[in-house]
């Protein structure tokens, strides 16, 4: 070992807001990094992207569609694969995010450097999530060259509102995932929470409120209502709504909702999404705060 | 350079750290002593701000509970176990670490250099050595020249070479006037690096002391390790203690400091009290003055 270099420094504190949003963009940045590189995070876009180019063609097969028509039926397929593997991909990132590092023991390690547990927790949800908008990017990106080839044309305006608003539902589930993730002490365990959460919201909420409407008679607005504290169902009627104006697709609760919320529905359903992204991730920085140990 | 006020501790029922108040003088050196469970780590991260306690700890006149962040920008750390992730590249963590701290890529540089590890930047963290690993902790440690340097049992997992290699390390750092907090269970480290010994029991402060007046002669002494039924290491530990012998609980058996030439000692004790030894393991000839408790 060589001489150790200890040139007596003045030792400064800072304490600025430049500090604070530098520690969160090191560890956005290094999150990022270690996304792209991994395994997860390549399998999942690959997934994302053969099953994306696969529903585009399908939906345009043999059907002589050109424009927009073309992509409205590819985006109804689309919307029903992006309900089942972006929550999925969002949530078990999340969930692995915090509980990894504690499992990993590097959490203590990270903690005990002079960063605030809200700037380690903002890195991690920002890094992330650009790694997952740069995964649907992929995906999208791909689908729109084989529309473009095959259907002559994409509707660009509702394309990039299919994408504007799968991102939206991909943060929302990564906030709950990092949620999941804080309060969760193993990575397996997070992991476990996150899948029954998917499970939940994709499958057994809509089970659930047909049930549930069936058996208590519920009214149209109450059924509407439930239905939009479903992140999924807002993301799908945010999605109809913008396509065609109206959600008389959906049956008597669409119809409901269209006439009696008229101009304010695409804004209310993309506040309900909003609320779910920033909802539990201001939660989950509020108990990882608050955490007595680590 | 450290204030401590009546730090406790609990974990659910068991209280790990006890009403546990001391200081410690910019420049100075002091050993956290203390068999496994004594409290010693769990004392280090409610120093650094990372775990909640109760009672009052500054680092420089900062609260580390209130100004956490502010407070740790004063203080190098170095675990017990390197925790970076595994795949990253030696020059990449020690970059991001730079970063974090604020500093140039060339005070990076100079930091992994004092440490003996330039030109291993394109390395993996997992292909380090142990001793490797313990260095890089170091150099981030030192990234930001901070004027505390607390370390959690550094030299634990590391062979004789790279034990005297942290242990000259941390000697030079002291002459360069840095504080220095340690914990540690091997009496060399202690009176070749402390001025002040805590000794620890039960998250009790039992005794603040001197490595003079805790290993007063410097009779080669050996260590060996007891091998026990696990109900009976505790009332075995205090027998020990009874007979004058310096005892850690590790986990993997009872470590006793005896005399080179009276080994047996330890064990003639446990007999007359009618505890079972399984086995016995006698650890690597290390000079280390005979302990008095």
């Amino acid at each position: 070992m060589s001489a150790m270099t200890t040139t007596p420094r003045t030792v400064t504190v800072r304490t600025s807001a430049a500090g604070f949003v530098g520690g969160i963009w090191h560890f956005a940045r290094r999150e990022f990094r270690d996304a792209i590189a991994s395994k997860w995070f390549i399998l999942y876009t690959i997934a994302f992207t053969v099953l994306a180019v696969g529903v585009s063609f399908l939906s345009l097969s043999g059907v002589g569609s050109h424009g927009f028509a073309g992509f409205g039926r590819t985006a109804a397929g689309l919307l029903n694969l992006i309900m089942l593997v972006v929550p999925l991909m969002a949530l078990t990132a999340g969930a692995g995010s915090i509980a990894g590092e504690r499992e990993r023991g590097t959490l203590l390690y990270l903690l005990a450097q002079p960063v605030s547990r809200t700037q380690l927790l903002l890195g991690k949800y920002l890094g992330l999530a650009a790694a997952l908008v740069c995964s649907l990017c992929i995906g999208f990106g791909v689908s729109a060259v084989v529309l473009a080839w095959r259907a002559d044309g994409v509707g660009t305006g509702s394309f990039a509102m299919l994408m504007s608003f799968t991102a939206m539902l991909a943060l929302s589930m990564l906030s709950l995932g990092m949620l999941i993730s804080v309060i969760s002490r193993r990575t397996g365990v997070a992991t476990g929470v996150g899948l029954f959460t998917w499970l939940t919201l994709v499958f057994v909420s809509d089970l659930g409120l047909m049930a549930s409407s069936i058996i208590f008679k519920l009214r149209v607005q109450e059924i509407f209502g439930l239905a939009a504290l479903n992140p999924l169902q807002s993301f799908k009627m945010a999605v109809i709504v913008n396509m065609n104006a109206s959600l008389d697709v959906l049956g008597p609760v669409g119809a409901y909702a269209s006439q009696t919320l008229g101009g304010a529905l695409p804004w209310l359903l993309a506040s309900s999404l909003l609320a779910w992204t920033l909802a539990p991730l201001g939660l989950a920085m509020l108990l990882f705060g608050r955490r007595s140990s680590v | 350079m450290i204030r401590a006020t009546e730090i406790t501790r609990r974990f659910g029922r068991v209280e790990a750290v006890s009403a546990l108040s001391f200081e410690l003088e910019a420049g100075g050196s002091v050993a956290l002593w203390g068999s496994n469970g004594a409290g010693k780590t769990t004392l280090i991260r409610c120093l650094l701000g990372v775990i909640r306690h109760r009672g009052q700890a500054s680092i420089g006149g900062v609260d580390v509970r209130r100004h956490g962040r502010q407070a740790r920008a004063l203080v190098g750390y170095v675990p017990q176990e390197l925790a970076f992730h595994d795949d990253s590249r030696l020059g990449n963590a020690m970059m991001f670490f730079a970063r974090l701290r604020r500093v140039s890529r060339h005070r990076a540089a100079e930091s992994l250099d004092a440490v003996g590890l330039t030109g291993h930047e394109r390395k993996r963290v997992r292909d380090l050595s142990g001793g490797m690993k313990q260095r890089l902790a170091l150099a981030v440690a030192l990234l930001s020249n901070p004027p505390l340097i607390i370390l959690d049992e550094p030299t634990s997992n590391l062979d004789a070479g790279g034990r005297g290699e942290v242990v000259a390390t941390l000697r030079r750092l002291r002459a360069d006037g840095k504080t220095l907090l340690f914990a540690s269970h091997r009496p060399d480290e202690v009176i070749a690096l402390a001025d002040r010994v805590l000794v620890m029991e039960q998250g009790r402060l039992i005794r603040d002391t001197t490595p003079a007046e805790l290993w007063p002669t410097e009779k080669p002494v050996q260590v060996i390790r007891l091998y026990l039924t696990l109900a009976s290491e505790a009332e075995a530990a205090d027998a020990l203690r009874e007979a004058g012998h310096a005892v850690h609980l590790n986990g993997d058996g009872l470590c006793v400091a005896v005399p080179r030439d009276r080994k047996a000692e330890p064990i003639t004790a446990l007999a007359r009290r009618q505890i079972e030894v399984r086995d016995v393991e006698v650890l690597e000839d290390v000079q280390i003055p005979e302990v008095k408790q």
